[in-house]
């Protein structure tokens, strides 16, 4: 491990570490545009230069590794000066349309100039023209203009996806990033490159244009779009509503997370969020006699839930519950079960086209906790709960979020159980072909709107937040479903999440010691082997 | 001061490109006594003979290929950097298309000695006809049964790009890649072309290496200066009476150069300055010409030996006008990979250009040395540096020849 000193703090690295890395150990941040921890080393954007002592000239931090006894300063004069250079030259031909640019706010071009620049521009001559707004894919926008040819995006392109949409055309001031011949951004990641820009000349269709950046409000968060459990940043924009026709989140940004995610997410994952702000949110409890839908109050539907639970035998109620439902639901669930005796539980209903996988990211299992709802041992056979509905066995059957109609299993069979039942409760955030068909509806709060955890494909216990405060009336499903265990008789149930997630924890051996705390933002592994 | 003429020794032969003519003359005897010397020889006796690589950079030789790690196992590629592009620069082609088993003679000896079993030749692709008589004395060799026993051939043709003449840049190009210069560290020499150890040589320090071999380093030590062995060949152009390609001994100085083989300054007849060393080299004034044309001697004399193409302009020619022909080559030549270089070259040439076009202004003198000497230095190849030489000579040496301009 070798030992040196940056700006007169010693620090050890580990072999192979570069001057970048090894400086922020000592939180001394040396700027840089091309580099970036993901990707290989370009060293094309020269503003990582650092003195080194017994070195005749600054030299580029990222190219540079640790070498033992190695003295670096990064704030020396000469250093000072050769960055100021650099950004110079980084901004003699960029349009400087930052009231235009999406990426104003969150600019690396501006944060830099500012911090490192402030130079007199002395450039007067006409500068170089690109092509603007290009679209490179369904996600993905350039403007050449802006773009300072750091090679991020065609790295990741090479490096990561191994896809190669992208190069770097023509020489000299006129090159610029583009597609080659007849290819188009649209590998399955291609988002990524605009969180990986550092300036304006990659920008996200989808986000592009809603809203200022320095307006929203970011949440640490889970993408619940598969197993993998991608680590996220929810961007909402409470502050300008106006701007976006009530759309609340504005984007998801990945989230570094070293032993899951790293930088990156899928763009499935990143644009997957739709359904928490469209017309098919359930925002108020419901009841359906016939053909009439009517709204009701929470008391009238949890007393109406809680009296069929507590009027039928417990052979006489099925549950399929969701691998979309957070720990906290699930165990929340479990108790409601535990106390009715309810023997008829599953969750796992098989999607009507097998799940894409990739060696990347993407996994096969669309749910975000169908491990953790194994572990609570609510992974029961669904198919057997549904038979049993068809059987005219179970009289009431309570659906979380699935819409059995549109699964894998045959939509006459489906049908038909869902006609045989007597009783039929949906709990989701959103309305679909099953929920339509319930004479109870309780709708659940969207996974934004309230927190929990997740456990992912490979066991570990993750934590979403908070972003916005649940629409309508929709509460989170822990919450309805204490509200239903209390109406069943239990003295009380726990008022929070993180309640909830300790009473789990104290009962699950797979859980135990894990807490909120403990699980951080990181992440923490159940136990999940052979105990 | 001309004395013996080694790399053009058969060049007035009608048919010296032929096999036939160089064995005549006592080709590939070199290589029939390499390879009775362990590889470490042939190298120790490069090292003696002050060979300095004559591509530009002006390297030494034999050290360059100490550099190839000694425990590699794998494959070690040579490659000759036949992509002559440095404006006033036009001797490779020369050895391509008239004595082109000297090059391929002094290959399989620096292949011996480094160990490689493939030797690739990247040719400028504009030089069509030296491709055509070097692919030819490839097939002569091969049938010959020089090549193709240990040792393999395969002659690449550039596209068209001056930064293709920069050696990482080359091997990028040579690897299918678009032709940017690699970061540095790793040197070529650890991991080069295809990711292996890989010497990069021009092609007229390895046509010099069959001579070495053949006459001993100390005889080829002792025809330059203490510092730089041999001759090499200058390409001589501009205003002087007899422009063409001249070997000489690097210890001859510029004015021996241009007044006794080129025949004298033409024009007015009055020297302004000169580029000793291609377009990269900074300029020397008409009196400063006295200065041996080694690597030593030029840079010694703030300038550099670069490729040996020595540009001649009299008084007569406006170095305003001469910087924006070069201002022009450098901003249209820049590989576009680090900023500053991308950035500044196309700076620079519009402020020249405006210069030259009349519509100066006053500080734009002082904005374009400020932003050269700034780039200076700080990129991934010496191109940039190769464009600071001339931007700040000509405007330092000649400043109000560009006043002149601005004041009107």
């Amino acid at each position: 491990m070798p030992r040196l000193t940056i700006n007169g703090k010693e620090v050890e690295v580990p072999a192979g570490t570069n001057l970048i890395e090894a400086a922020r150990r000592v939180g001394v941040e040396v700027p840089h545009y091309c580099y970036h921890p993901g990707l290989s080393i370009a060293g094309q954007c020269r503003l990582c230069m650092v003195d080194i002592e017994k070195t005749p000239r600054p030299t580029i931090a990222c190219n540079t590794q640790a070498v033992d006894g190695m003295v670096v300063w990064t704030e020396t004069d000469r250093v000072k000066e050769t960055r100021r250079s650099v950004m110079e030259f980084h901004l003699i031909n960029h349009p400087l349309d930052c009231p235009v640019c999406d990426q104003a706010g969150e600019c690396w071009l501006q944060i830099y100039y500012m911090k490192h620049g402030l130079y007199d521009p002395r450039m007067t001559d006409e500068k170089v023209h690109k092509p603007k707004a290009v679209p490179l894919g369904p996600h993905v926008i350039l403007d050449a203009e802006r773009c300072i040819l750091c090679s991020r995006c065609v790295r990741f392109c090479d490096e990561i996806t191994k896809t190669g949409e992208l190069g770097i055309f023509h020489r000299g001031d006129h090159s610029e990033i583009g597609l080659f011949p007849g290819r188009e951004l649209a590998n399955p990641y291609s988002a990524n490159v605009v969180d990986i820009c550092p300036v304006g000349a990659l920008t996200d269709r989808d986000f592009r244009f809603q809203v200022r950046v320095w307006y929203l409000d970011a949440t640490k968060s889970i993408c619940p779009g598969c197993a993998r459990g991608c680590n996220i940043e929810v961007h909402t924009n409470r502050r300008r509503p106006h701007h976006a026709e009530g759309r609340r989140v504005a984007r998801l940004k990945p989230r570094y997370n070293a032993d899951v995610n790293r930088w990156w997410i899928c763009d499935a994952g990143r644009y997957g969020y739709g359904a928490v702000d469209d017309k098919t949110r359930l925002r108020a409890p419901s009841r359906r006699e016939g053909e009439a839908v009517a709204d009701a109050t929470w008391e009238e539907a949890i007393a109406a839930v809680a009296g069929t639970l507590g009027r039928l035998r417990p052979d006489e109620l099925g549950v399929i519950a969701s691998p979309r439902m957070a720990n906290e639901d699930l165990f929340a669930l479990r108790r409601v079960l535990e106390r009715r005796g309810i023997r008829r539980v599953g969750c796992r209903v098989p999607p009507r086209e097998p799940g894409d996988e990739d060696d990347i990211l993407i996994r096969a299992d669309k749910n975000p906790n169908a491990r953790g709802a194994a572990l609570l041992g609510l992974d029961g056979d669904a198919a057997a709960v549904l038979a049993a509905a068809r059987a005219r066995q179970v009289k009431c059957l309570w659906v979380f979020d699935h819409d059995l109609l549109a699964s894998g299993w045959p939509e006459a069979s489906v049908e038909q159980a869902l006609r045989a039942v007597e009783t039929l409760i949906f709990t989701g955030p959103n309305a679909n072909a099953t929920s339509e068909r319930a004479h109870w509806v309780l709708p659940s709060a969207a996974w934004v709107e309230r927190e929990g955890t997740y456990t992912n494909f490979e066991g570990r216990v993750q934590r979403f937040r908070q972003a916005l405060e649940p629409l309508g009336q929709a509460l989170p499903a822990w919450d309805l479903l204490g509200r239903v265990l209390v109406a069943l008789g239990a003295p009380a149930a726990p008022p929070r999440a993180e309640r909830w997630f300790g009473e789990l924890a104290a009962a699950v051996p797979a859980f135990a010691g894990l807490s909120y705390r403990s699980i951080g933002d990181a992440g923490q592994a159940a136990a999940t082997g052979p105990a | 001061m001309t004395g013996e003429r080694i790399l053009m020794r058969n060049f007035d032969r009608p048919d010296s490109h032929t096999l036939a003519a160089y064995r005549a003359t006592g080709g590939y005897a070199a290589w029939a006594k390499a390879q009775g010397m362990e590889p470490a020889a042939i190298t120790e006796e490069v090292k003696a003979s002050n060979l300095r690589g004559l591509g530009g950079a002006g390297f030494p030789t034999g050290t360059k290929w100490s550099f190839i790690p000694k425990g590699h196992t794998g494959p070690v590629y040579l490659v000759i950097n036949a992509d002559e592009g440095e404006p006033g620069t036009f001797k490779d082609r020369y050895l391509l298309e008239r004595d082109p088993h000297a090059l391929l003679e002094g290959m399989l000896i620096a292949a011996r000695a480094i160990r490689a079993a493939t030797g690739f030749v990247y040719i400028r692709g504009e030089y069509v006809e030296p491709w055509r008589r070097f692919d030819a004395a490839v097939r002569e060799a091969y049938d010959a049964g020089y090549l193709g026993k240990g040792f393999d051939v395969v002659v690449h043709r550039g596209a068209g790009a001056y930064i293709c003449g920069e050696e990482t840049g080359l091997i990028s190009s040579l690897e299918g890649k678009k032709g940017w210069p690699k970061v540095k560290p790793p040197f070529p020499a650890i991991k080069g072309a295809f990711g292996m150890p890989t010497i990069v040589n021009n092609v007229e320090t390895i046509s010099h290496v069959p001579h070495i071999i053949d006459r001993g380093g100390a005889w080829f030590a002792a025809l330059g200066t203490r510092t730089q062995g041999g001759t090499r060949m200058f390409s001589v152009s501009g205003r002087v009476a007899r422009p063409g390609v001249y070997e000489a001994s690097v210890a001859i100085t510029l004015r021996q150069l241009i007044d006794d083989l080129a025949g004298g300054v033409t024009g007015n007849g009055r020297l302004k300055g000169v580029v000793p060393g291609g377009s990269s080299a900074p300029i020397l004034r008409a009196d400063e010409i006295d200065v041996t044309m080694d690597v030593d001697g030029l840079r010694n004399a703030g300038t550099m030996a670069g490729s040996a193409g020595v540009v001649v302009m009299d008084e007569t020619v406006s170095i305003p006008e001469a910087l924006l022909v070069v201002a022009r080559f450098y901003a249209h030549e820049s590989c576009g990979q680090c900023t500053p270089c991308r950035e500044s070259t196309g700076w620079i040439y519009k402020m020249v250009r405006r210069i030259v076009e009349g519509r100066g202004r006053k500080e734009d003198l002082d904005t374009i040395l400020d932003v050269a000497r700034r780039g200076a230095g700080t990129t991934i190849c010496a191109f940039y540096d190769g464009a600071v030489g001339p931007y700040l000579s000509y405007i330092e040496k000649f400043r109000d020849e560009f006043e002149a301009l601005i004041a009107k």
